[in-house]
């Protein structure tokens, strides 16, 4: 258990007694690592961090590890981060010697960084990224840290980079995404607005507007259903087969982001990445480079049944829930186990409001729902589109707005006997 | 920090534990210290884990152990102030109109004054919450907060911040008082970052196998120790196996019962088919661990018990 791991470093925390000035500091400090290892504390944190430890006085590591981590932490995937960071950072009453020695290859506990642990890499660079750039240290130690970046050469680690797209294309892209007007894309809510339409009465805006005449005048007011976008749930494949359409989709996405709120972005090759949080980046290139940044396995391979998997597993609860339209971005050129590709995509299927299949292969003359991936999916979509230029963007933007226009029905390319239907 | 009002609030994390236990709520010292640090800096404190570990439980039995009123706002989508916060008596009000026209009155200013008072104020959850009475601040829950859209949550920042809400016929409220505010979310969504700010958070875990036997033992008094062990041991192992959704502690609860009901001494294959039910909540997981899987968790629990003793 975490308390007796903290007992047996045998140090009494915090390392400096509460109301001390260098307490304070170190607080501080420690904030502003956690904030370059990506975790967002606020301005208030250290003051409420500083009360908290005050409150709980001092006592064992594992509470004032919880007190910490209730202000510092906002989202549960930032726990190992800054667990990592509480462990390399309160660790220590010499702290400026602790972090030397972990520098140093003759450190005794080396043997203990050697293992890869989650958020390591994060929290290491948060920590000891000034220094490397400083270069005090002998070359050593930055071959050490090196070392830790390494990881399996199974996926192909590359940064894509986004800059290559042609002002023309970029030009033809935006003006295009400029057009995109989604008219019935909407669904009514369980809140209402103010209406002309004698609907339903507004008791309460009948009861102000009558205040106005002193009670002597009763007019009713009414109300009608506000609508609203559906969720929009996007999943895009950014393996090899698909690179060259993946920049001309994740400015589409992006567009898409700006315009409707409650858009959720997965890039998925071997593995899948949300990409949510980097496509609300205003600028469209500084929001696809994070994109690049984010993503481990660009052109790589494609894994749809296991990516399809983990998005069910993982995410389907939290972003499919108020009946969102799922956009699935993919060849369908499955290269594994085509009855998991069948199981999840079918759950996919039943989780969603609408499951619409955009695939490029469809330009190509004379279609045929050949592969087995492909056949594999097919019936359980509830639209194919075609996705490999600018028109068929619109035309996809169309088929959103009111889905039954321009035959994106998914079972003309089946043949008899294969139809598959709704479960 | 230290001249706060600490009325019957432990003063200490052990108090703290002891004062769940005795309730019968078993929590983990990092989930007492963030319990014991809400109170003392009288801040929400938002909640989030897997469905079915006890998020709510926590307010429950807070309001039992600090004896004080729980006042419950079920989340949904739609939900909105009117039936959050308060809404006015409107036929109530109107009779009002139509009386005090019968009786001649025309000042205008005394009219709107009587219809938007008190006495046609309809007070909703959060109402009720910041307007306790008797000085005794009553413990606050939002359930499911992941249940309701963007827009309510904006609205709480102000409640969760201030601990006030504004009126604009009858003026601002604000709690004499705090509430002691739990906000528990199952993460269908991600609530926005500006709410979590205002809020200590803690992600409540699945318990360990020895918290969970306690668990058994408190909440299934008439489940035998071999069973409630062999149980504990099954549901922790199913946890590891990947199911679409694992068992909550509410389900090992249900589980201990259903068999204790079923006169069950231990587990067999059999029973365990017959009452899956109980723990698995997806067609597909129960397939699953009805095929071979089940009977293969079993044989391991059973000779990892028996390795312990």
């Amino acid at each position: 258990m975490e308390s007796e791991a903290g007992r047996r470093d045998g140090l009494v925390v915090p390392p400096v007694a509460v109301g001390d000035g260098r307490f304070a500091d170190n607080i501080v400090f420690f904030a502003r690592v956690l904030r370059k290892a990506g975790l967002k504390p606020g301005p208030g944190s250290v003051a409420d961090a500083i009360a908290a430890v005050d409150a709980i006085g001092i006592g064992s590591r594992e509470e004032f590890h919880a007190a910490l981590s209730a202000v510092f932490v906002k989202r549960h995937e930032d726990q190992t981060v800054f667990d990592e960071a509480f462990r390399l950072f309160w660790r220590s009453r010499d702290l400026v010697g602790k972090m030397i020695a972990m520098m140093s290859p003759v450190a005794p506990d080396r043997s203990e960084k050697d293992k890869a642990r989650a958020g390591a890499a994060r929290v290491n660079d948060a920590l000891f990224a000034e220094r490397q750039r400083e270069g005090r240290e002998d070359e050593e130690p930055e071959l050490e840290i090196d070392a830790r970046f390494t990881v399996s050469g199974s996926e192909v680690l590359r940064g894509m980079d986004f800059a290559q797209m042609s002002v023309e294309e970029l030009a033809l892209a935006r003006k295009e995404i400029g057009r995109l007007v989604l008219p019935f894309d909407e669904v009514p809510v369980r809140r209402y607005r103010a209406s002309h339409r004698p609907q339903s009465v507004d008791p309460r805006a009948t009861m102000r507007a009558s205040m106005r005449t002193g009670g002597a005048l009763i007019l009713p007011r009414f109300r009608e259903r506000r609508t609203m976008h559906p969720p929009l749930v996007i999943l895009a494949d950014i393996s090899g087969s698909m690179s060259q359409y993946t920049r001309v989709f994740l400015h589409f996405l992006h567009a898409m982001t700006e315009r409707r709120r409650r858009v959720h972005t997965f890039l998925f090759g071997t593995r899948l990445t949300n990409v949510t949080r980097q496509m609300r980046n205003r600028d469209p290139d500084e929001a696809l480079e994070q994109c690049a940044g984010a993503v481990k396995d660009w052109s790589g391979g494609t894994r749809i049944g296991e990516t399809l998997r983990e998005f069910n597993r993982k995410w389907s609860r939290r972003v499919l829930g108020q009946g969102a339209v799922v956009l699935l971005i993919t060849d369908g050129l499955e290269r594994e186990d085509v009855d998991l590709l069948v199981h999840e995509i079918d759950r996919l299927h039943r989780s969603c409001r609408r499951l619409i299949w955009l695939n490029p292969l469809l330009r190509f003359e004379g279609f045929e729902a050949r592969a087995r991936g492909v056949r594999a999916m097919l019936p359980h979509v509830d639209e194919l589109r075609p996705v490999h230029n600018l028109n068929a963007l619109g035309d996809l933007v169309a088929a959103l707005g009111d889905g039954r226009s321009g035959g994106g029905d998914p079972r003309r390319f089946l043949p008899e006997g294969h139809h598959g239907t709704r479960h | 920090m230290a001249n706060l009002p600490v009325g019957g609030i432990p003063a200490t994390i052990d108090e703290m534990l002891a004062l769940l236990s005795s309730h019968d709520y078993l929590a983990s010292r990092s989930l007492a210290t963030v319990l014991f640090l809400a109170l003392r800096m009288e801040r929400p404190l938002f909640l989030e884990g897997e469905a079915g570990v006890g998020k709510t439980e926590i307010a429950k039995v807070l309001s039992a152990a600090l004896d004080r009123p729980l006042i419950r706002l079920q989340c949904y989508e739609g939900l909105d102030v009117a039936s959050a916060v308060y809404e006015w008596n409107y036929p109530a009000q109107m009779l009002e109109i139509r009386l005090s026209e019968a009786a001649g009155i025309s000042d205008r200013d005394r009219l709107e004054h009587d219809i938007f008072s008190e006495r046609y104020l309809i007070r909703r959850p959060v109402l009720q919450a910041l307007t306790s009475e008797g000085g005794r601040a009553p413990v606050f829950l939002i359930d499911e907060l992941d249940r309701t859209d963007e827009a309510f949550e904006a609205f709480l920042l102000e409640v969760l911040s201030d601990f006030q809400v504004t009126i604009p016929e009858f003026g601002t409220v604000k709690a004499a008082h705090p509430p002691i505010v739990i906000v528990t979310s199952n993460r269908t969504r991600e609530v926005h970052d500006a709410l979590k700010r205002r809020c200590l958070y803690h992600w409540v875990d699945y318990p360990d196998a020895r918290q969970e036997l306690e668990i058994i033992r408190r909440k299934v008094p008439g489940c035998n120790e071999a069973l409630s062990r062999q149980v504990v041991a099954y549901v922790q192992k199913l946890r590891t196996v990947d199911l679409f959704k694992n068992p909550g502690v509410a389900e090992t609860i249900d589980w201990a019962t259903a068999l204790t009901e079923l006169d069950r001494v231990a587990l067999d294959p059999e029973t365990i088919s017959d009452t899956l039910g109980t723990l698995l909540k997806y067609q597909d997981d129960i397939a699953r661990i009805q095929g071979g899987e089940g009977r293969k968790i079993l044989s391991e629990i059973e000779a990892e018990l028996r390795a312990v003793g």
